[in-house]
């Protein structure tokens, strides 16, 4: 699912979009780690390889069919900071080109798919990769890979005043259920199929890797089940929460909406301020990951 | 008169432990062009990837007077210009001119002279009107000489081509034999055309289970072997 | 294919084609930022940005059915989410999506269609985009091409096994033929990396790309941006005012 533009509140994409560039340094800086630029026709071949997969149909049954996000098996294969370049790559190539997602929305969808999204598929693998749950941790991956990415979205469509009846928000959670379980499976299956021609293909999930990633994995998670319960409660309590976390501000401007009353309190107060803060807060938060997952993997490597 | 290429008792095995070159002796002297026939597998590839270094086995090998090292790799690289099979995998770049220029940027050119060297490289394969084109929009017969100019760009005294006739139609094939023949380095061509073969190279090597099994002219050869294809067997 | 047509249209030679990269692409966030806070008249405001952008178009020459058409690309996607807005009882906000990202999608396939990506994705690392994102998103566009076709070829491949059984066996073996297929175009793309790779090395490849000369931002490309920028500002500012 990727989000044109027109459709965030202003303080939500520009707080995402604030939150990922850091974040895609940080990837790409590790992806290059120990290869200089050496890697980029490899990541670049495989994203190609991950938007040519759509091509490819999986049957669901009742004449349906689906396919292959590719989150986390580019996470089992390419590793997780590199496989989020890749999925960087592939959005920004879907909204210059493909007019599939918005520019100014690259920052959600980008956080969405290409950071939380991998990681969350990666984190099974991180913790269950070498024992008996290892198969487990393929399909689990799918299915938290897109589930992440899924949640987070409406989350955001939701933050940013988006409005919609219980029946078409369980509806679209149970879509992204069936698609997520399927995502599980054909990440299973093809891995399955991968380690046959080559076993080489799949990431030992013990060398090398840090706890660093894995905490990052933990907080995409930890995003997405936050996504899960804003998403899940009626549209009042969303508009409380966004109040608090001092993002609502621009989202209210936007159109005139049925909750007067909030924007008559908010026209108070400069927006900008509340804005801000709200930004800094994101911010705060994400530097402090950033900080505490690179002193990790430091104190690891030395 | 001195050899470009001196090769003694190359050894070879891949990871999986299949021995490909098992003692390959070889030299290419000056302004000649060596064909190397063979059967698949039989190591003629493998053999050409380690002249410029992108394999290593056990052996020796000698290219225009250095011993090839580490240190020398650089250097070899530039003198040996490798023209792949596929130039999809070749013309990486985004668009002809700078994909030509790639390899002078790589020898340390600065963008206006490698653009000049670029240029030059496309007016001698002929391609020189399609320089802002991307490579995607090109025939077949057009990346291959895209390809042979991004190599003569890096003004290498040896050229080595793997299978160059693969994908092109036969006029296509005809113009590359030409544009070949106007080229002054010393040629190896790794190719199953034998009649190709025969249009172009002073001498061809044979080779069977990672060894040179025999050397002479391709007609020679080819009858030896049996080696020609079965069209012109069947007229 | 879309981006075929996309890119032979990015070969032009108007007015807005000869345009340095960054110019371009600043003035589309400047109207993408314009158009997502805009409030007040939508239809007005929507109108003076639609007609802006159908003014870029004929600048540059481009078809204008055909690129109107392009962009509709983004409706299926919106129309969903402005019927559950209906259904919630937000008709301006189903309005609104439709509009903005009807009109966002228009104004970024102007800039695609006036601008070759080689030379946007050199104007956005002029702008401070990560070097190595830019090579892996060129790697990317580079090989979509061909490796699409190789899954065209898979894709019949898969269709075709398993076609014969019927029932939930023979969903199970499409699907299984469906994850062999995909495991195949993997290690494929996998090996023609590998083949890049040599290439580049064999033409002396370090480990860094070297770019040939950057493009100049000259005194037509300023004035460019600065009216670019000052229309959409302009007219939102006087039909929507700038005050929360």
């Amino acid at each position: 699912m990727h989000i044109p533009d027109g459709f965030l509140a202003a303080p939500v994409w520009a707080s995402l979009d604030v939150a990922a560039v850091p974040a895609v340094g940080y990837l790409v800086r590790r992806a290059q780690r120990g290869f200089e630029e050496s890697r980029a026709p490899l990541l670049g071949v495989m994203g190609a390889f991950v938007f040519a997969a759509q091509m490819i149909n999986f049957p669901v049954g009742i004449g349906t069919s689906g396919h292959l996000v590719g989150g986390a098996l580019l996470a089992l294969t390419l590793g997780p900071a590199s496989a989020g370049v890749v999925m960087t790559a592939i959005l920004a190539i879907q909204a210059l080109v493909f007019q599939d997602g918005g520019v100014l929305a690259l920052g959600a969808n980008v956080t969405n798919m290409a950071l939380c999204g991998v990681l969350a598929g990666y984190l099974p693998f991180h913790f269950w990769g070498n024992g008996p749950w290892r198969r487990f941790s393929f399909f689990l991956g799918g299915v938290l890979s897109v589930l992440a990415s899924a949640v987070l979205a409406l989350a955001q469509l939701l933050l940013s005043g988006i409005r919609m009846p219980g029946s078409v928000l369980g509806l679209s959670l149970g879509l992204f259920a069936v698609s997520a379980v399927l995502e599980g499976l054909i990440t299973l299956t093809v891995v399955g199929a991968l380690e046959t021609l080559n076993p080489g293909f799949i990431r030992q999930a013990t060398a090398g890797h840090s706890r660093a990633l894995g905490l990052l994995g933990t907080v995409a998670v930890a995003l997405a089940v936050f996504g899960v319960l804003i998403a899940s409660r009626d549209p009042d309590g969303i508009w409380k929460l966004a109040g608090s976390l001092g993002i609502a501000g621009r989202a209210q401007a936007l159109l005139p909406t049925p909750l007067a009353d909030y924007q008559v309190g908010f026209l108070q107060s400069p927006w900008l301020r509340r804005a801000a803060g709200g930004l800094a807060g994101l911010g705060l938060i994400f530097g402090a990951c950033v900080l505490f997952g690179r002193l990790v993997s430091k104190s690891r490597s030395a | 008169m001195t050899p470009l290429i001196t090769v003694r008792d190359l050894h070879f095995r891949y990871d999986d432990g299949t021995a490909a070159l098992n003692g390959v002796n070889f030299d290419l002297f000056p302004g000649e062009t060596v064909a190397l026939l063979g059967a698949n597998g039989s190591g003629k590839t493998t053999f050409v990837l380690h002249l410029n270094g992108l394999l290593a086995g056990s052996g020796s090998i000698e290219v225009c007077g250095m011993p090839l090292t580490k240190a020398t790799l650089p250097r070899v690289r530039q003198k040996i210009g490798l023209v792949f099979q596929d130039s999809e995998t070749q013309l990486f770049m985004p668009t002809v001119l700078e994909d030509v220029a790639f390899g002078p940027l790589n020898l340390g050119l600065d963008p206006h002279a490698a653009v000049d060297r670029a240029m030059h490289a496309l007016e001698l394969t002929g391609m020189s009107g399609e320089a802002h084109k991307a490579p995607y929009h090109l025939s077949a017969g057009e990346k291959k000489r895209v390809a042979i100019a991004g190599i003569l760009a890096m003004q290498p005294e040896i050229l080595i081509l793997d299978e160059p006739t693969t994908f092109l139609d036969p006029p296509a094939q005809r113009s590359l034999i030409e544009l070949l023949h106007s080229l002054p380095q010393a040629k190896i061509v790794v190719t199953h055309d034998t009649s190709f073969a025969a249009a172009l190279s002073s001498r061809a090597v044979f080779f069977q289970k990672g060894v040179v099994a025999a050397e002479g002219d391709v007609t020679g050869l080819v009858r030896r072997f049996a080696w020609n294809s079965p069209v012109t067997t069947s007229r | 294919m879309h981006h075929v047509v996309l890119e032979r249209w990015s070969r032009g030679r108007s007015v807005l084609h000869r345009r340095d990269a960054r110019a371009k692409t600043l003035a589309l966030l400047v109207f993408l930022v314009v158009l997502a806070t805009s409030y007040g008249p939508l239809a007005a405001l929507s109108g003076v940005y639609f007609a802006l952008l159908l003014s870029a178009l004929l600048l540059a020459r481009l078809p204008v059915a055909g690129a109107l058409a392009r962009s509709a690309l983004v409706l299926p996607f919106s129309v969903a989410f402005a019927a559950v807005s209906l259904l919630a009882g937000d008709a301006p906000r189903a309005a609104a999506l439709l509009s903005k990202s009807y009109l966002s999608a228009l104004a970024v396939l102007i800039l695609i269609s006036t601008t070759p990506l080689p030379q946007l994705l050199r104007g956005l690392e002029q702008i401070g985009v990560p070097h190595f994102l830019l090579m892996v998103a060129q790697f990317l566009y580079r090989y979509l091409f061909v490796i699409s076709e190789e899954a065209q070829h898979m894709r019949v491949a898969a269709l075709s096994r398993g076609a014969s059984v019927r029932g939930m066996a023979a969903r199970r073996a499409r699907f299984r033929a469906a994850a062999g297929a995909l495991a195949v175009l993997f290690a494929r793309s996998y090996a023609r990396a590998g083949g890049i790779h040599r290439a580049m090395l064999s033409r002396g490849f370090q480990g860094r790309f070297h770019l040939l000369a950057a493009p100049r931002f000259g005194w037509a490309d300023a004035a460019f941006l600065l009216l670019a920028a000052l229309l959409p500002a302009a007219a939102r500012g006087f039909l929507g005012g700038w005050r929360p």
